[in-house]
């Protein structure tokens, strides 16, 4: 299974296998990662599983719709390198991603 | 005080639907909701957007699905207190008290919790500055337009609440519309006229900037935006208006002894009754082995939770199931003429 690092935005990491057609947010509820709540359970209508791709990953995943595009910018301190992790399916060619949880959600 | 059989907390198509549940086996019910209309998720987060789940309706969008709800409903004549949080419940003997923050005050032997994943707030700027403001030159909605008139006006946000605040406020003020991306996200019409200001003169739009700090001491004087690039600059303003769409939190609820698990509550599967006897809890809110936080099993849960009301709203009465094409007494709560 793909491995799945979650960094804190005090910089803890927590990796851990999440399976290959599950999103990088239902990796972290599953596995109790702190640090995105996704409170509409995946539906992209909150941006409250937002994290942060670092740019060695960023231009691997798929780009985003433009509905995500349009969420982010509700998002909690939305940057450039800004995904909504419910968007992001995890592939076995993600295996090593490292994402960036912010501050806070909301 | 308002005495009732069942206080439902939550006006989204779960709570909804459980004023159906109860009005069918004659129990009387309140609706309470902190949003200033009844639909919750479907009509705040996804009004337009299309749901393919639920049983006999192929398609409907979130607006749709309200409407026909109240439509189902309309029989009952259930009274819906709206733009009101439930602060405090206490218990009184077999009943409990329900109070808002505006004071008002049920008393019901059942409470529904239909709370979705509780109230939604406008999401605040993450400044801490802008604490200090807020209320008096930082605002999240817009109650009295007339507070602003020639004035310094910096809007952030790029969706239509946005859009339309700048192109209404732009006739009377000085408007500086700031979002961190080139792209908006408004009607196209109402983005037509905005540019069609910026144009004349009568507006400044600020592409790809974000707010970096709000500057002032006793009165809001100035803030800091910066742009993509890392270019920063400076902007005089008098209100700052922000339209960042709504967060949820569990608020109060949080605070009444419930069990709660990952901002869910635990309740039984026969009759979704919490920790305590006579609070019931169905919809995204509640959590069971199995959960599946779809429309339709709110619906299932609030069959059973209404059932399980029945008992504590009418002791000396007996509950008989009856199906809806049959009951005659059915048809008498739903108003058919014979």
């Amino acid at each position: 299974m793909p491995k799945i690092t979650y960094i804190s935005h005090e910089g803890k990491k927590n990796t851990v296998e999440v399976a290959t057609g599950l999103s990088v947010m239902e990796g972290a509820v599953q596995n109790n990662i702190e640090g995105i709540d996704a409170d509409c359970g995946g539906s992209m209508a909150c941006a409250t599983c937002h994290v942060y791709v670092p740019e060695s990953w960023f231009n691997k995943l798929e780009k985003p719709q433009d509905a995500e595009q349009d969420m982010i910018d509700m998002a909690y301190e939305p940057k450039k390198n800004s995904r909504l992790s419910c968007q992001i399916i995890v592939t076995n060619e993600l295996d090593g991603l490292e994402i960036n949880t912010p501050t806070k959600q909301t | 005080m308002i005495k009732t059989d069942a206080v439902i907390i939550g006006a989204g198509p779960t709570g909804l639907f459980t004023v159906h549940q109860l009005g069918i086996i004659g129990l009387k019910c309140e609706v309470i909701d902190n949003l200033d209309r009844a639909g919750g998720q479907c009509i705040e987060l996804y009004p337009d957007k299309p749901i393919y789940d639920i049983p006999g309706i192929p398609e409907c969008t979130g607006e749709e699905l309200t409407k026909g709800l109240l439509k189902q409903i309309k029989p009952f004549k259930t009274n819906f207190h709206l733009g009101q949080r439930v602060e405090e419940i206490n218990q009184e003997g077999s009943s409990w008290l329900v109070k808002t923050n505006s004071g008002n005050i049920f008393s019901a032997p059942n409470i529904i919790i239909a709370g979705g994943v509780g109230s939604f707030e406008p999401r605040k700027l993450s400044l801490k500055e802008a604490e200090k403001f807020e209320g008096k030159q930082i605002f999240y909605s817009i109650a009295n337009k007339d507070l602003f008139k020639e004035k310094k006006i910096s809007i952030f946000g790029g969706g239509d609440s946005a859009l339309d605040w700048a192109l209404e406020l732009s006739k009377l003020n000085e408007i500086t519309l700031i979002h961190r991306r080139n792209e908006f996200r408004g009607a196209a019409h109402t983005l037509n006229e905005i540019k069609k200001k910026e144009k004349e003169g009568k507006m400044i739009i600020k592409t790809p900037y974000s707010l970096e700090s709000i500057i002032g001491d006793k009165t809001l004087e100035e803030i800091g935006i910066i742009h993509e690039n890392g270019k920063a600059e400076k902007i005089k303003t008098d209100y700052i208006l922000s339209f960042f769409g709504l967060v949820m939190k569990l608020g109060p609820i949080a605070d009444w002894g419930l069990n709660i698990n990952n901002k869910t509550i635990p309740v039984n599967t026969e009759n979704f009754q919490t920790n305590k006897a006579g609070i019931f809890a169905v919809g995204d809110i509640c959590t069971y082995p199995g959960k599946l936080k779809l429309i339709l099993s709110g619906f299932h849960e609030a069959a059973l939770a209404a059932r399980a009301c029945f008992k504590r709203a009418k002791p000396n009465e007996t509950y008989r199931f009856e199906f809806t094409t049959a009951s005659k007494s059915i048809h008498g709560r739903l108003g058919l003429k014979k």
